[in-house]
């Protein structure tokens, strides 16, 4: 399998703060990543640094180019699409509009692939016109997501899916997670604070502790470690 | 949804609603009336143009820009030199409106850009040095000359007669064309993939940098909309002037101020039918009640204004967010 995302000693600051002290992890074509670790850990600012919304050092290499120089916009074009926590929808848009953002960076007509989400997400078809803001926290991460894949990434970077909502709605947005993996072959790099449901869903895992990485291994590897399950799983 | 739309709007819409039946009863009943009002509509559509400029670039940056009616006279001027030049007028009309976005898009490259990223106040400081300086430039270079630019709806004598009442060709080119450019940006921001980048930057400029659009590039774009519109306000408020003089425009930018603020300096709709309302509401007033003549009618249609906002502090468009948590 060839590596479609790889951090190499990445640093990263806010101002004089420094957040990720030489983050190193690497995301294979066609699978699920998860970073995990405890609050203010650098997890979201990981997610930053790769979509160029922090300024970071270090080497960054996506599908083969080197993104030191990269900013957000950059990034959304060459295929990197991240749904940031808070879930950055548009709440004054209309779901329409929101979905037509997230197309933004390609040409021609995207009726296609809305069609195509709408499999996944089927009532927001009946919601077209409804604005965004007026939708429940569920429905807003799920049109973040629905936006997200109709920008056709080659990556998705998703942050903290489960933020601020029920527990069944989390397990719904897992299993669309790993549905769009396995049907279209989509890439995901999630950081999330539930490890265990951030662990059945993705494919290789990584820790990471005050912007150090301290664990990486497969989920089943992670699931196993005993440190994991004391601090992560609740054991 | 269309329910909390309604019913969070439900007063400032009953308000236009009866604004609308006031003028026109009054039309109806009165000549007098009747031509004063199509005056003001015209009169006020100047004002919604160079308040939607202004909205514009409050939106994406949360700025007032005070030199919008400064930009929008030197257009006017370049107009005038075009014309010079052996142009028609609406030849000239049309290059104005280009050179007005290039110009536009090139002071937010140039001098607001750097600033931007520190305060809202270093940003409006700037704007207020552009004032001065295009003041000072187009003083120093038309200044002195007595130039009259010649109307392009004819002479002021030309009149319709539209059931007795005399509407005068001036006033119906104004709104046409105010109407038309009005129509256009609406258009722009409501039916095109940029028009909706331009609103996703103003929104949300992080979020719209991660579906891929380049920020800075809407922000300047967006400067250049607003100059062109005001280069619209500029040439129509010339054309019921006699002589064109560099402080034209400030009277007109201190009424587009109002508008943008009586409307909600959020909404493009609400500068829009605040400019027509201060518009008519001002020819009115002058029309009726001579006393308050052309020195008082600032400060009293001031004082209403006022009034207005001390009860809808956001304008009456003003939006509220409506937000699910």
């Amino acid at each position: 399998m060839t590596k479609l995302l790889e951090l190499e000693d990445v640093e990263a600051r806010y101002g004089p703060v420094h957040v990720l002290h030489g983050v190193s992890l690497a995301v294979e074509e066609g699978t699920i990543v998860a970073v995990l670790g405890p609050n203010g850990a650098g997890k979201t600012t990981t997610l930053r640094a790769v979509s160029g919304t922090v300024r970071r050092a270090g080497r960054i290499v996506f599908n083969g180019k080197a993104l030191s120089r990269t900013g957000p916009d950059g990034a959304a074009r060459l295929g990197i699409a991240h749904v940031p926590e808070g879930r950055g929808t548009f709440s004054e848009l209309t779901v329409w509009e929101n979905l037509r953002l997230g197309a933004y960076t390609r040409r021609g007509s995207i009726a296609a692939d809305v069609e195509r989400i709408l499999t996944y997400f089927p009532w927001l078809s009946d919601r077209r016109r409804q604005q965004a803001g007026t939708l429940s926290g569920g429905e807003q991460q799920m049109l973040a997501l629905a936006r997200a894949f109709v920008q056709r990434p080659k990556l998705l970077l998703l942050d903290e899916p489960s933020l601020g909502l029920a527990p069944v709605l989390v397990t719904e947005i897992f299993r669309i997670v790993r549905e769009l993996n396995e049907k279209e072959g989509l890439s995901v790099l999630v950081v999330e604070q539930n490890a265990h449901l951030a662990l059945q869903a993705a494919h290789s895992g990584y820790v990471l502790e005050a912007g150090k990485i301290v664990l990486a291994g497969t989920s089943e590897e992670l699931r196993a470690d005993e440190s994991i399950q004391r601090s992560y799983l609740g054991y | 949804m269309l329910r909390i739309r309604t019913s969070e709007f439900a007063i400032p819409v009953a308000l236009c609603v009866a604004g609308a039946i006031f003028l026109l009863v009054g039309s109806l009943e009165s000549t007098q009336f009747a031509r004063l009002t199509v005056q003001g509509v015209a009169q006020g559509m100047v004002y919604s143009s160079l308040a939607l400029a202004l909205v514009l670039i409050y939106q994406a940056t949360h700025v007032i820009n005070f030199a919008q009616g400064e930009l929008a006279m030197l257009t006017t001027y370049i107009a005038y030199q075009l014309i010079q030049w052996g142009l028609s007028y609406w030849e000239a009309f049309a290059a104005t409106l280009v050179i007005a976005f290039v110009l536009g898009v090139i002071l937010q490259v140039t001098v607001i850009r750097p600033v931007q990223h520190r305060s809202v106040i270093a940003t409006v400081i700037v704007t207020l040095g552009l004032f001065l300086l295009i003041d000072g430039v187009a003083s120093w270079e038309w200044g002195a000359q007595l130039i009259i630019l010649p109307s392009p709806f004819g002479s002021t004598d030309l009149s319709y007669n539209v059931g007795g009442v005399l509407i005068e060709h001036l006033w119906v080119g104004t709104s046409v064309v105010v109407l038309l450019s009005l129509a256009v940006v609406w258009g722009l921001f409501r039916f095109t993939k940029l028009g909706l980048a331009m609103r996703a930057a103003a929104l949300r400029p992080a979020a719209a940098a991660l579906a891929g659009v380049r920020v800075d590039v809407m922000l300047a774009i967006g400067w250049g909309l607003a100059a062109a519109l005001g280069a619209v306000a500029g040439l129509m408020a010339e054309s019921s002037n006699l002589f064109l003089d560099p402080g034209f425009m400030q009277q007109p930018l201190v009424f587009a101020f109002a508008a943008a603020a009586l409307g909600g300096l959020e909404s493009p709709v609400g500068a829009v039918v605040g400019g027509i309302a201060i518009g008519a509401f001002q020819i009115l007033l002058t029309g009726y009640v001579p006393a308050l003549g052309s020195n008082l009618q600032i400060p009293f249609s001031f004082a209403v204004i006022l009034g207005i906002l001390l009860v809808k502090p956001n304008g009456l468009f003003g939006r509220r967010q409506v937000q699910r948590v």
